[in-house]
């Protein structure tokens, strides 16, 4: 198994994870973790491309580059958000896991 | 000196990000003089782009003289002038009556976040590469994100988490499904790729499609992934939900017609039929559920699930020769218009009757005609009666529908315009019927202002139907 093809792997099992993760965990923390899983199942799939070659191809590199800025900036906004959420509802962090036809209704 | 007087390309993502950064930098709440004045000066440069397309076709800009792959190139053509177009005319006059509207609270982020949204969704319709617009995705998430949360209530800070997390779950299909079309071809020019992508096509190349076409499902609320919608655009205050519903999520709607039409035209179409019928169940889910919904603002975030499905229903259309593409569009741009309208009087009618709940609009047509006026020619072009530019978008899909031999698309377009009439006849005959005078609720004065930009936008949204050729101008030669 070359490396690059056993980062693919790699990468795809931890989005795999971290997507479960997403739309199966309760807790708000676990859930924004699980989303850091998911960007860094991508990255490692992009990394492993860039060295595909034998030489390291710069655009993959560039591209995670750009894509943990923004992941670190969507995981602030999500912590932001969630301590704000446990203030002001005070429950423990957990979403509202009633579905939103019923919530309303 | 072209080179000091850069095309209008360039103006409509600075631009917005410039005085969203000047109005966060003056601090809470302020901003407004700048944002006004930006917005007119973007929908002038949209107009001239769209007037240099219409002449002479596809406007590029290589950004800093950089060449591709490291430099980003900003394309433009006459479907992505539409859409700017859209962008800009929908949030001038949302932006004037949330002038009025936001009370000091939910007004403190307000303009630099609508300005960061506008950078984004201006950037994603001139981006001509894949990880690009995955990037411009992101950021209109997160300013989408932020505007949900600007009222700081408990069950907005909840529907703004909800509508996070599926949003980044969504962008993570996206940019894995970019990944994966790297690692097969090298490149993520959406140009480049639609050129070399080829029957027979690879497995890992279908898994590309299958995550992009997820992902981007999840972001436009295509039924069953529209959870995270009504919370999200029911709850946010009145102009928030406007541009949330007329604009963002239309976004990743034109980033899908983009792809399905370029890259992954030659082997994507024996799927078509997937977001048809997802798209279809959508119409019908999305009214039953505004007809029996308890408060106005999810009524109207419940038309915008249901109205959704109807773009979706173009897409086994495509190459039958037909006018597949001007008919998503149109519906598009239709739905723009008037449900902004609509969510701009939904929220005058809620301010003015001081209850958030459907039966809260009783007496609206003594106290405010001229938004419940809104609310009805908003409401006819969601119904699709004539002449609006709603009723001409499904009189073109049931067209091309038949002609296609598609007869179930055209049922079910054709009962989605009843089942919408049935929500929007709810609220009117409730705000013409009379009750006793002891129980009516002192009136809120609601100035005058608000309740004209809800009737211009209402209007333009019918006027449509009537001058749609420069659109379908604008239109011809996209996609093929």
């Amino acid at each position: 198994m070359s490396s690059g093809l056993l980062f693919a792997v790699v990468g795809c099992l931890l989005f795999v994870m971290g997507l479960g993760g997403i739309i199966l965990l309760d807790h708000l923390l676990r859930r924004i973790l699980a989303f850091n899983l998911l960007g860094s199942g991508i990255f490692l799939v992009l990394v492993g491309l860039a060295q595909r070659s034998g030489r390291p191809d710069p655009v993959p590199q560039a591209m995670v580059l750009t894509g943990i800025v923004v992941s670190v900036a969507a995981t602030a906004l999500a912590l932001a958000l969630a301590r704000r959420h446990q203030a002001a509802g005070g429950n423990t962090g957990q979403t509202d896991r009633t579905s939103p036809e019923e919530r309303h209704d | 000196m072209t080179e000091l007087l850069p095309n209008p390309l360039v103006w409509l993502i600075l631009l917005p990000l410039g005085w969203a950064a000047l109005a966060f930098w003056l601090g809470p709440g302020r901003g407004r003089i700048l944002a006004l004045s930006g917005i007119t000066l973007q929908l002038l440069a949209a107009l001239s782009l769209a007037a240099d397309i219409l002449h002479h076709g596809t406007v590029t800009h290589l950004v800093g003289g950089w060449q591709e792959p490291l430099g980003i190139l900003l394309v433009s053509d006459g479907l992505s002038a539409v859409m700017l177009l859209l962008t800009q005319a929908v949030t001038l006059p949302v932006a004037i009556y949330a002038c009025q509207y936001l009370n000091r609270e939910n007004r403190r982020w307000f303009w630099p976040l609508t300005g960061f949204l506008l950078a984004g969704m201006n950037a994603l319709y001139l981006s001509g590469d894949l990880f690009n617009l995955y990037v411009t995705l992101e950021l209109i998430g997160l300013a989408a994100v932020g505007l949900v949360a600007v009222g700081g209530r408990s069950e907005q800070v909840a529907a703004a988490l909800r509508y996070l997390l599926a949003s980044l779950a969504g962008s993570g299909c996206f940019l894995l499904g970019v990944a994966l079309l790297y690692g097969c071809y090298g490149t993520v020019s959406s140009r480049l790729l639609a050129e070399l992508i080829n029957v027979p096509t690879p497995p890992a190349v279908w898994l590309a499609a299958v995550l992009i076409c997820a992902g981007l499902f999840l972001k436009t609320a295509l039924f069953p992934l529209h959870f995270w919608l009504p919370p999200a655009h029911g709850g946010a205050p009145a102009p928030i939900s406007a541009l949330l519903s007329a604009l963002v999520v239309k976004a990743s709607f034109y980033v899908l017609l983009r792809l399905w039409l370029g890259p992954f035209a030659g082997f994507i179409a024996p799927l078509a039929w997937l977001p048809a019928l997802l798209g279809s169940l959508a119409i019908l889910w999305g009214s039953w559920q505004a007809i029996r919904a308890d408060r106005l603002k999810m009524l109207v975030a419940y038309s915008t699930v249901a109205q959704l499905g109807y773009l979706f229903l173009v897409f086994p259309l495509f190459g039958t020769g037909s006018m597949a593409l001007q008919v998503g569009v149109l519906q598009a741009v239709a739905h723009g218009l008037a449900k902004a309208a609509m969510f701009l009087a939904a929220g005058l009618l809620i301010k003015a009757g001081g209850s958030e709940r459907v039966a809260g609009v009783s007496h609206a047509a003594n106290q405010l005609p001229v938004t419940l006026f809104a609310f009805a020619l908003a409401g006819i072009s969601l119904m699709g009666l004539p002449p609006s530019g709603g009723f001409l978008a499904k009189w073109l899909l049931i067209d091309a529908a038949l002609a296609a031999g598609q007869v179930w698309i055209a049922v079910v377009a054709i009962s989605g315009g009843l089942l919408a009439s049935v929500y929007v006849f709810r609220v009117l005959l409730l705000a013409f019927r009379d009750t006793e005078e002891g129980d009516r609720p002192r009136p809120q004065p609601v100035a005058a202002g608000m309740e004209w930009t809800a009737f211009t936008l209402a209007v333009a949204g019918v006027g449509l139907g009537l001058a749609a050729m420069p659109l379908f101008r604008l239109l011809e030669g996209v996609g093929r």
